[in-house]
């Protein structure tokens, strides 16, 4: 305890003490990043600039492969493999479309509707990952396959002439039908699209669904008016969640497909694995990946979803 | 006031049950056309469940619902002539000010909704702020956008919801006048619902006090507070102190009664209880009609008045009044609000003083209820009759 005769202490401090007092909480944050950019760097950054160098070189398996900046290579590989990409872009797109026709109501159901059956439906739709995504997809070949129950079904609605004529399947079969490959997709990819989805809609607050019906707007139209539009971050982060993988993913048309309906990442996979040039298929990765930047920058901008709460 | 009933919202038998427990019991109100009108009561009484039922938000689980002549109890809400502004006021956060207000206007197909969202939101002082987000906008401001979104429909009711509940005190202060000085200018009938006491006194012509899903005492602000007819009531509106008494004779309009030795006189016009001679009745008073006097000093007081003898245990000098509680045979936190014109300098805690006040400042209420009901109002309002 100071007493009050006590001589006041100097307000300026000696020369010594003078140094700026450490800030002890200034380097927490890097710290706190340091593991993910070490793994970001190892796992990420240095595979990236290794792809890049690759497909930029030329040379043989026998020979070895060199650099010699040979960007011909990007565009051989995009006016060869062009189809393919086009088909990734309509096979991703449409399984994003159907996982957002299908995921939404769920998803308000989820939000709004379901009261204690909630975190069971939740548990449902997670639950497909408790199974390798190989098996499910495996699965689908069954559930698919030729003369079974759903093609039957299908065939006796008519359904697969309007596909047929569409060009998604051909005569009775499903199996081996870009209608396959889009139903592997969609049903690989819900889950993706229904957790944003669901995490937005939650979010909105009851009351203004209340304050719209009081503003005399009828349930569609509150829907149309207040709930979609405040649904926005949820609509774009899962269809932004559903296409991204979807259009790099070879597994559901590798198994569900046939070489009509390779996707660029059976191309890939093909390039790498079994024709084993490097090169074109390091290109096709990179232009695959600038390509998916590209529309998902311009999608973003247009939905304008930076402007929402 | 018009003969216009088309703006009377009358309720007949309403009530709402969740389960087993019953948020409002069968109430009969009939609100006239054009009279601001507050629902009061601490929270969970049933106000807001009884104003959602009149917004169409809350089906009611018996009785019905007429705004003027028209039976909307089977109505949604989209197609109840009503607007709501609701408690911490619900906009529309994608949308900018002006599409709020316009909100309610655009969905019934009016499309040339410019000039009147203008005039609505220089009507409430937000012209300015047309293009901003509710997000970038003040609490203050965001209430008057909800008022303006509200009154732009010209309904021929509207229903506030705890409207001011997250306003700091002078911002509240300021809206309940403008809120008054609207209601005036527009006429709409205004349904209120509030715990403040304050709130809904200041701004009510006519007030409903509930609890526990009742109606406890209907009436103007000034017939609440002076004659109230529960102990609940003459509680949760200001504060009252209360005796304990017998009733021991009757003299013209007056009633006698005997309290630790000494005699009270009670107007029989403002006493709710039976007043059976022998009967046992609660003799109220509130603090700021009495007066205190020395004791030695006694002898001035003049005759007529009802008196007690106490002795000062606290005072708080409040500013424009000094707070007293005197501890007296009858009642042992007697209230005395004594205002700060002339200071006696020896009214301090210890000293022997007595009350006095006019006997028609006193009322009776029946003895067979709690003291104490409606004292555990919320805290606001305790802070708020003591300023």
């Amino acid at each position: 305890m100071a007493t009050l005769t006590e001589a006041p202490p100097p307000l300026t401090p000696t020369a010594p003490e003078k140094k700026p007092p450490r800030k002890r909480g200034r380097l927490v944050p890097y710290w706190l990043l340091l593991p993910g950019i070490l793994w970001l760097l190892v796992f990420f950054a240095l595979p990236m600039i290794y792809q890049a160098s690759t497909s930029v070189q030329t040379g043989s398996l026998e020979e070895g492969y060199k650099v010699t900046w040979h960007f011909a290579t990007y565009w051989d590989a995009l006016s060869e493999y062009y189809p393919q990409f086009l088909r990734s872009v309509l096979y991703a797109g449409s399984a994003t479309i159907l996982c957002l026709i299908l995921g939404y109501p769920l998803a308000y159901l989820i939000a709004f509707r379901a009261g204690r059956w909630k975190n069971l439906i939740m548990i449902l739709v997670i639950a497909p990952f408790f199974t390798s995504f190989l098996i499910r997809t495996l699965a689908w070949k069954t559930i698919l396959a030729d003369g079974g129950p759903v093609v039957g079904a299908l065939n006796t609605l008519h359904v697969l002439d309007v596909t047929s004529w569409l060009g998604m399947t051909s005569g009775d079969r499903v199996l081996a039908t870009p209608l396959a490959v889009v139903c592997g997709l969609t049903y690989n990819f819900l889950p993706f699209m229904v957790l944003p989805l669901y995490t937005s809609l939650e979010r909105i607050d009851g009351r203004l669904h209340e304050a719209a019906g009081d503003l005399y707007a009828k349930p569609i139209t509150t829907f149309r008016k207040v709930t979609f539009p405040l649904s926005m971050p949820g609509v774009v982060s899962g269809t932004l969640l559903t296409f991204i993988p979807a259009a790099g993913d070879y597994v559901n048309a590798d198994l569900l497909g046939s070489t009509d309906t390779r996707m660029v990442g059976n191309v890939i996979q093909t390039q790498f694995l079994r024709i084993l040039d490097y090169p074109t298929a390091a290109a096709l990765s990179f232009i695959l990946m600038a390509a998916i930047l590209v529309m998902v920058t311009v999608y973003i901008r247009r939905s304008g979803t930076e402007d929402l709460v | 006031m018009t003969n216009d009933t088309s703006g009377d919202v009358r309720l007949s038998g309403i009530s709402k049950t969740y389960g087993s427990f019953t948020a409002v019991h069968p109430l009969d109100l009939t609100v006239p056309q054009g009279s601001f009108f507050a629902l009061l009561g601490a929270s969970g009484c049933g106000k807001t469940t009884t104003l959602r039922m009149i917004a169409g938000l809350e089906e009611p689980s018996s009785g019905t619902v007429h705004l003027g002549e028209q039976d909307v109890t089977a109505l949604p809400p989209y197609k109840r002539p009503v607007n709501t502004v609701f408690q911490s006021y619900a906009l529309f956060p994608h949308l900018d000010i002006f599409e709020n207000v316009a909100f309610g206007l655009r969905r019934r197909g009016i499309k040339s909704v410019k000039k009147q969202v203008e005039d609505m939101l220089d009507l409430v002082q937000l012209g300015e702020q047309a293009r901003k987000k509710p997000h970038q906008l003040s609490g203050g401001q965001q209430q008057r956008v909800a008022v303006a979104r509200a009154l732009i429909n010209h309904p021929k009711v509207l229903l506030l919801d705890e409207p001011l509940g997250a306003l700091d005190l002078k911002l509240r202060r300021q809206m309940q006048l403008e809120l008054k000085r609207i209601q005036t200018e527009v006429g709409i009938t205004f349904v209120h619902v509030t715990h403040d006491q304050e709130e809904a006194m200041t701004m009510a012509d006519t007030v409903a006090v509930m609890n526990a899903g009742r109606v406890e005492q209907l009436g103007s602000p000034t017939d609440l507070y002076e004659n109230p007819r529960t102990t609940f009531v003459a509680n949760f509106l200001g504060t009252s102190n209360f005796i304990e008494a017998e009733v021991d004779s009757k003299s013209g309009d007056d009633i006698v009664l005997k309290a630790g030795g000494g005699k009270l006189v009670l107007p029989e016009a403002r006493c709710s209880a039976p007043t059976a001679t022998g009967g046992k009745v609660l003799v109220g008073v509130r603090p700021e009609k009495i007066s205190l006097t020395p004791a030695d000093d006694a002898g001035d007081i003049p005759e007529g008045r009802n008196r007690i003898t106490g002795k000062i245990a606290d005072s708080s000098f409040i500013g424009v009044s000094t707070q007293y509680v005197v501890d007296s045979p009858v009642c042992s936190e007697f209230e005395v609000y004594a205002q700060n014109i002339d200071r006696d300098a020896r009214l301090v805690p210890g000293a022997e003083v007595v009350l006095h006040w006019n006997p028609a400042h006193t009322f009776g209420l029946d003895a067979a209820q709690s003291l104490l009901a409606g004292t555990t109002g919320s805290a606001g309002i305790q802070e708020e009759a003591a300023v």
